[in-house]
């Protein structure tokens, strides 16, 4: 079946206050993978600290891992990943919360109203 | 003290039996509050159901839903709460009617909405909406209704940790809220659980991630009984490789009742025949058959190269596949897969539930104020669900346990729950303290559902249950020592933490009862006890009474004769 390559995902982490900061992490995939598969496997694997939605896993019907993926707007669950280095980061025009996580929530779906 | 949130009824979940609650508490005059630990609408099982809604409207050929009925009952092995199922067929085409004149768009045929065929039912009954999409349109059509209910307040990303009891009822929540990482305490009135079912339980499933068995977990621990735990269906045609990305692993399935998909083994020979049922090109072999099937076609060296069996639709004309798949067929193409040419292979995977919250015939639980709806409710399918039956109890159960517990909430007074909240508020503030630098409960939930794949899965022993109970118990012991991170806002680390505090009671609850179920009978088969007894034609309770869970057997509440059609 499919050889197994291997990617270097930098994500930016951290918060909204502080210095901009990136992390480096190595995934080894086989084809058809996508991204959503290896922030899984690090959340599990290497660091479950990492924050990022995501709910459906694998039908995108619930449309929550949306991020930037090498600065395009996209699902984690269907970019496949690619060999070499992948830039991930959360959405630009949204308040961020956490690492990949941004405040993508409905405004009247929030504990405190804005 | 954090947030104080008052409302006559709670909604804990909002997939499709949450929204429908909120819904039609709303309309019965209650102020609602719909909570998600996820997003309203988003997450949950019923926005990734692509198949099938069994309802006998009668629209493709005439129906009856005591016809409904009585395949839900002989699916179910001699284990449906009848009466159960009855407000499930009985109420099924008023549901599915209201969805239509709410604009879900059911998929018609000329001036008639289609119903298909799904294995187990006696004639046409499964509506469906085109392609692939009914269960994303039945959840924005609820979302949608959701919204013009200003009684109805919906808050994301609130995690629900624990029920509040007082004066022996069910007085309101206490919940995490993830992006603060304060406690929130909800008074209500009157409490839906409808937070699904626990099939991410398992490392092959259908689920999406936070199907972890909450529903039960917090109905156990606020006093409430569960039935049936040990049945937990596997879908059959579950999609094993190529990998494919952005498609529901159970996508097969209607393509397989429309079009005829062959089930092949290793071999390239058909091989249901052999355990009982032929497919004769007519596709009606049960669930549960086509999981053992499989299951055992593979134990013996004839599975296919992944270690699952072939699911073929060579034979089917290149114009046919089109106009069955649709759009699908080029959403396959860009992935490589080209039916014409090649067959996928197909596995078991859990998909769905049958046990759940014991409740009575307006679902309200054993706790005082207490009701369930959807996959958290237990009986209705007994021992093996009827296709077509999931959004269904969706529909029917969240619109009845809205209504009963806005009913309810009627004549409650509003509960004070400052005082009662306090020892669950410890539970979320002191998880959030574990700064360990031990094994994370994430890894642990990994290695949770490798367990319960291998050993409470669909085919048990005696020696695996034991095994996998003294592994549980193990991780339960370890539990107060996993790490929850640094106190950041959205610490999913913490969320993983409680997470799995309640997968590993709902584990201990599944594995427990199917240890004492020494017999086989529908998604539940023990290798060392095969075949039905019909001295186990019993329902077994379960509740939870300090650390201990304690089963007890208990007669399968019957219809009285006039209600069936024989």
């Amino acid at each position: 079946m499919s050889d197994s390559q291997s990617t270097n995902l930098k994500i930016r982490r951290g918060g909204p206050e502080g210095p901009v900061q990136y992390e480096h992490f190595d995934f080894a995939f086989e084809d058809g993978q996508s991204v959503l598969d290896a922030l899984r496997w690090i959340r599990g694997n290497r660091d479950a600290s990492l924050a990022v939605r995501y709910s459906c896993i694998n039908a995108n019907a619930c449309k929550e891992c949306v991020i930037r993926i090498d600065g395009r707007t996209g699902y984690a669950c269907t970019t496949p990943l690619q060999a070499g280095e992948m830039l991930i980061e959360p959405l630009p025009n949204k308040r961020l919360i956490r690492d990949l996580v941004t405040d993508t929530l409905p405004p009247d779906e929030r504990l405190t109203k804005p | 003290m954090g947030h104080y949130l008052e409302t006559d009824v709670l909604t804990i979940g909002a997939g499709g039996a949450g929204m429908y609650a909120a819904i039609s508490a709303a309309e019965a005059g209650a102020q609602v509050l719909l909570l998600d630990k996820s997003v309203i609408g988003r997450s949950g099982a019923t926005i990734m159901a692509q198949m099938t809604v069994a309802a006998a409207i009668g629209e493709e050929e005439p129906d009856d839903w005591r016809f409904h009925l009585k395949d839900t009952i002989t699916a179910g092995r001699g284990l449906v709460d009848e009466p159960l199922a009855e407000i499930l067929c009985r109420d099924a085409p008023a549901r599915i009617w209201q969805m239509e004149e709410w604009g879900v768009g059911w998929a018609r045929k000329g001036n008639h909405i289609t119903q298909a065929h799904a294995p187990g039912h006696d004639r046409n009954r499964c509506v469906y909406v085109d392609f692939l999409n009914t269960g994303p349109a039945s959840s924005r059509t609820l979302r949608n209704q959701v919204r013009r209910h200003d009684t109805v307040r919906r808050i994301s990303d609130l995690m629900v940790t624990d029920l509040v009891i007082q004066d022996g009822q069910a007085a309101g929540a206490v919940a995490l809220h993830l992006e603060t990482g304060q406690a929130v305490t909800i008074a209500a009135k009157a409490t839906v659980i409808a937070a699904g079912g626990l099939t991410s339980l398992y490392g092959r499933n259908s689920a999406s991630a936070n199907m972890g068995g909450d529903s039960f977990a917090l109905g156990l621990r606020a006093g409430a009984e569960l039935i049936d735990m040990e049945f937990v269906q596997f879908f059959p045609i579950g999609h094993l490789a190529p990998r494919l990305i952005g498609m529901d692993p159970i996508m097969w399935d209607p393509f397989r009742y429309k079009l005829g998909g062959r089930l092949l083994n290793g071999e390239g020979a058909e091989f249901t025949q052999n355990y009982g049922t032929a497919e004769d090109g007519k596709y009606v072999v049960t669930r549960d058959t086509a999981t053992y099937a499989i299951y055992k076609e593979v134990e013996a060296g004839r599975g296919s190269p992944h270690g699952g069996a072939w699911l073929s639709f060579e034979h089917i004309p290149d114009a046919d596949l089109r106009a069955a798949f649709g759009p699908v067929i080029d959403r396959l193409g860009a992935a490589g897969i080209d039916l014409t040419k090649m067959a996928i292979e197909v596995y078991p995977i859990a998909h769905y539930h049958m046990g759940g919250l014991r409740v009575d015939n307006t679902l309200a639980t054993t706790v005082p104020n207490l009701f369930a709806a959807g996959e958290a409710v237990g009986g209705a399918n007994g021992a093996n669900r009827l296709s077509g039956n999931a959004i269904t109890e969706a529909f029917v159960f969240g619109e009845l346990a809205g209504r009963s517990a806005a009913t309810m909430a009627k004549g409650t007074p509003a509960p004070d729950i400052r005082d009662a909240a306090k020892p669950y508020i410890s539970v979320i503030g002191n998880a959030a303290a574990k700064t360990s630098d031990g094994p994370s409960p994430t890894a642990a939930i990994a290695a949770l559902k490798d367990l319960l794949q291998r050993e409470v899965g669909p085919f048990r022993t005696g020696i695996g249950l034991n095994r996998a109970l003294d592994a549980i118990a193990k991780m339960t012991t370890a539990l107060p020592e996993m790490p929850t991170g640094d106190p950041a806002p959205f610490n999913q680390q913490l969320a993983d933490w409680l997470g799995l505090r309640n997968m590993l009671v709902v584990a201990q609850s599944i594995a427990t009862a199917a240890l004492a179920r020494t017999e086989s009978r529908g998604a539940h088969q023990r290798e060392d006890h095969p075949g039905l007894e019909e001295a186990w034609t019993n329902n077994q309770v379960m509740r939870l009474v300090g650390d201990e869970l304690q089963l007890s057997r208990h007669e399968v509440r019957r219809l009285a004769g006039g209600e069936k059609l024989s």
